[in-house]
C-alpha cells in the first residue's frame, strides 16, 4: 500500500530519515518505533506529505505521492494525532463529518455516517452535539479516531494517539482499535514509543534509531530473534518473558478439563494478564470463560513455560 | 417579559427619547444655564446629527475592518510572514497621529466635509482591528492547524472554517475597541466641516456656550455605550461554544 525506496529528509543540516526503504501491506496494521528524534514521527508525515521528503520515492497504492494533488492524497488518508486537535467550535458530530464535509457528502449520508461510527467507536448517541471541551480525554480520542475514519481513508495515520491518555483510558482504547483493525481491515500506520502498545498492536513493527531502520518484523520476531544488543536493550532485556506471554492468548493454551474453583480467566486475555491473575490468586490452574461468560475451560500454569519453550525451538 | 428586563432595550430607548425630547428641553437648560440666551442646539436636528455621527463611523469602520482584517489575514500566510512587523509599525504610526493632526493636514488637502474625517478614523481605527486579527490568529491552537492540514483542507478552507470562527472573538474584541473609540473621535470631525454629535459639543466650545457642549456629549457617551453593550452581546454569541455546559 505504501512503499518508501531510498527516502532520506534533512532538517537543517541535521539528517532526520537516512536512505528508508519500508514496505506497509495492505490491510496490515504497521507500528513504527523509536526513542524520541529516531525520524518515526517525520517518516508518519512524510506519508501525508506534512512533511516533503527530499530524497528517494514514496509511494501509495502504487502511485508516487507527489504525483496526486496533496489535498486529495490526504484526503484518502485518515489522520489522528496525540493532541487529537478536535475543533472547538464544533460540535462532536460536526467535527467527525468534518472530511465528509469537505467532499460535499449530502447531509442525510453525513448523518448517517456519523451515527455509524460513533456506534462503532462505542460514543454514546447522546454526545453527538456537545463540544470538545464538554467530553473526557478518552471521549474525544475516540471522536479523534472516528473523524479520521470517517471517509472511509485507504489508510488511517496515527502519531502517538493515545500518548495523552490515563492507563486505563489507553489500553481500552488499544482494545478498541485492534476490534477496529480487525473489523474493518484497513492499513493502519501508528507511530509510538510506548513498546506495550506496539507489541499489542502491531502486525508489523519497524524499530527505528538515528533516522534509520534497525529491524523491522512480526513482534514475535523482534523478541525472539533480535539483530543486534539495541534491539534486545531496546525491547527491555528483563522483561522480556512478560512481554512474550503478553503477545499470546489464553485462548491458545486451554484444556478441556473443566476446573470449579477461582476466580475464571477470559479467553482473550494475554498470557500476561493470565500469569498475574496466577500469581495474585497463588495458584496453578484457573478456570477460563469465553467472551459470553460461559466456562470453556482451564489454563495451567505450568503451560506458560512449555508454550515458551516450544515457540523458541522453532524460532 | 425576559425581553423587559434587556438592559440594552432601555438604553435604547432613553437613547430614542433624549433624541425626542432634546428640542423641547428648553427649560430645563434655560434653568441651569440662565446667561445663555439660547440653551437648546435647534439649528439642525439632533435624529439629523445621529444618523450623520453613526454613517460616518459605520463607513470608517466598516474601511478599517477591511484594511485591519485584510492586512493581518495577509500577513499570517505562508509567504506574508515578512511583512508583519513592517505592517504592525505602520498602523501603530496611524494611531500615533493625534486624529486633530490629520484633520488639520487632511483638510486643506482634501477640502472640507467628510473625506478628511473618514480617513483620519480609519487611520486610528486600523490597529486595534490589526492586533486582533493577528492575536486571534495566533491563538489557534498548532494542533487543530495540523490536523486541518492533515485531513486535507486548502489554505482557503482552513481559513475560513478554522481560523476565523475561531478567532473571531479577538477580531471582534479589536474592531469594538475600534468603534467605540471612533465614536468619539467622530465628534472632532465636525471642526472640517462635517456634521456629526461633535457640531453642538464644537459650537458649544467656540461661543462658550456650555448648554451645546452637554448635549452633545451625553448623546455621545450614550451612543457609545449602546454600541459597546451591542459588541458584548456578539461576543457572547461568539463563545457559545466554549459557554456550552
Amino acid at each position: 500500500m505504501i512503499e518508501f525506496h531510498n527516502v532520506s529528509k534533512t532538517f537543517a543540516g541535521q539528517r532526520a530519515v537516512n536512505q528508508l526503504n519500508l514496505q506497509m501491506k495492505t490491510g496490515a496494521f504497521s507500528v513504527l518505533i523509536g526513542t524520541s528524534g529516531s525520524g518515526k514521527s517525520t517518516t508518519l508525515k512524510m506519508i501525508n506529505r506534512l512533511v516533503e521528503h527530499d530524497e528517494g520515492t514514496i509511494t501509495f497504492a502504487g502511485e508516487e505521492i507527489r504525483s496526486l494533488p496533496v489535498l486529495e492524497l490526504r484526503r484518502r488518508m485518515g489522520y489522528a494525532i496525540q493532541s487529537i486537535g478536535l475543533f472547538p467550535h464544533w460540535t462532536v458530530a460536526q467535527n467527525i463529518a468534518t472530511v465528509l464535509q469537505l467532499q460535499k457528502w449530502s447531509r442525510s449520508k453525513c448523518d448517517a455516517r456519523v451515527d455509524e461510527l460513533m456506534a462503532l467507536l462505542g460514543l454514546e448517541p447522546g454526545l453527538r452535539d456537545r463540544f470538545p471541551h464538554q467530553l473526557s480525554g478518552g471521549q474525544q480520542q475516540r471522536v479523534g479516531v472516528a473523524r479520521a475514519l470517517a471517509a472511509d481513508p485507504e489508510v488511517l495515520l496515527m502519531h502517538e494517539p493515545f500518548g495523552a491518555l490515563d492507563p486505563v483510558t489507553r489500553s481500552a482504547l488499544q482494545q478498541e482499535m485492534v476490534r477496529i483493525h480487525r473489523l474493518l481491515g484497513r492499513t493502519i500506520v501508528l507511530v509510538t514509543h510506548d513498546i506495550d502498545e506496539a507489541l499489542q498492536l502491531a502486525d508489523h513493527l519497524v524499530l527505528m534509531d538515528g533516522g534509520n531502520v534497525v529491524q523491522q518484523g512480526t513482534p514475535l520476531e523482534m523478541l525472539t530473534a533480535p539483530q543486534n544488543n539495541f534491539v534486545r536493550e531496546f525491547f527491555g532485556r528483563s522483561e522480556l518473558g512478560v512481554r512474550l506471554l503478553s503477545l499470546r492468548q489464553v485462548s491458545d493454551y486451554l484444556r478441556d478439563e473443566p476446573v470449579s474453583h477461582g476466580e475464571p480467566l477470559q479467553a482473550q486475555m494475554s498470557l500476561r494478564e493470565a500469569l498475574s491473575a496466577f500469581v495474585a490468586q497463588r495458584c496453578e490452574v484457573l478456570p477460563v470463560q469465553d467472551a459470553n461468560g460461559q466456562p470453556c475451560g482451564s489454563l495451567h500454569f505450568r503451560d506458560l513455560l512449555r508454550g515458551e519453550a516450544g515457540r523458541e525451538n522453532i524460532a | 417579559m425576559k425581553i423587559l428586563r434587556d438592559p440594552l432595550l432601555w438604553l435604547l430607548a432613553l437613547f430614542i427619547a433624549l433624541l425626542m425630547w432634546l428640542p423641547h428641553s428648553a427649560p430645563l437648560f434655560s434653568a441651569l444655564f440662565p446667561q445663555l440666551p439660547r440653551p437648546v442646539y435647534l439649528q439642525e436636528s439632533f435624529v439629523a446629527l445621529t444618523l450623520a455621527h453613526f454613517s460616518l463611523v459605520a463607513l470608517s469602520s466598516v474601511i478599517a475592518v477591511a484594511i485591519g482584517m485584510g492586512v493581518g489575514i495577509a500577513v499570517t500566510r505562508p509567504g506574508g510572514g515578512e511583512f508583519r512587523p513592517l505592517a504592525e509599525t505602520i498602523a501603530a504610526v496611524g494611531q500615533t497621529f493625534p486624529p486633530v493632526a490629520v484633520l488639520a493636514i487632511a483638510g486643506p488637502v482634501m477640502g472640507f466635509g467628510k473625506a478628511p474625517a473618514i480617513i483620519a478614523l480609519v487611520l486610528y481605527g486600523v490597529l486595534p482591528i490589526l492586533q486582533g486579527t493577528l492575536a486571534g490568529i495566533a491563538a489557534v491552537p498548532a494542533s487543530v492547524q495540523s490536523v486541518a492540514q492533515g485531513m486535507g483542507m486548502s489554505g482557503w478552507q482552513r481559513l475560513r472554517k478554522v481560523e476565523l470562527p475561531l478567532a473571531a472573538p479577538l477580531i471582534v474584541a479589536g474592531v469594538r475597541t475600534s468603534v467605540i473609540i471612533n465614536i468619539g473621535t467622530a465628534t472632532i470631525a465636525s471642526t472640517v466641516g462635517a456634521s456629526t454629535l461633535g457640531t453642538p459639543i464644537i459650537i458649544g466650545l467656540s461661543g462658550f456656550n456650555t448648554a451645546y457642549i452637554v448635549q452633545g456629549a451625553v448623546l455621545v457617551a450614550l451612543a457609545a455605550i449602546i454600541v459597546d453593550r451591542g459588541f458584548e452581546r456578539l461576543a457572547l454569541r461568539l463563545n457559545r461554544h466554549r459557554r456550552a455546559r
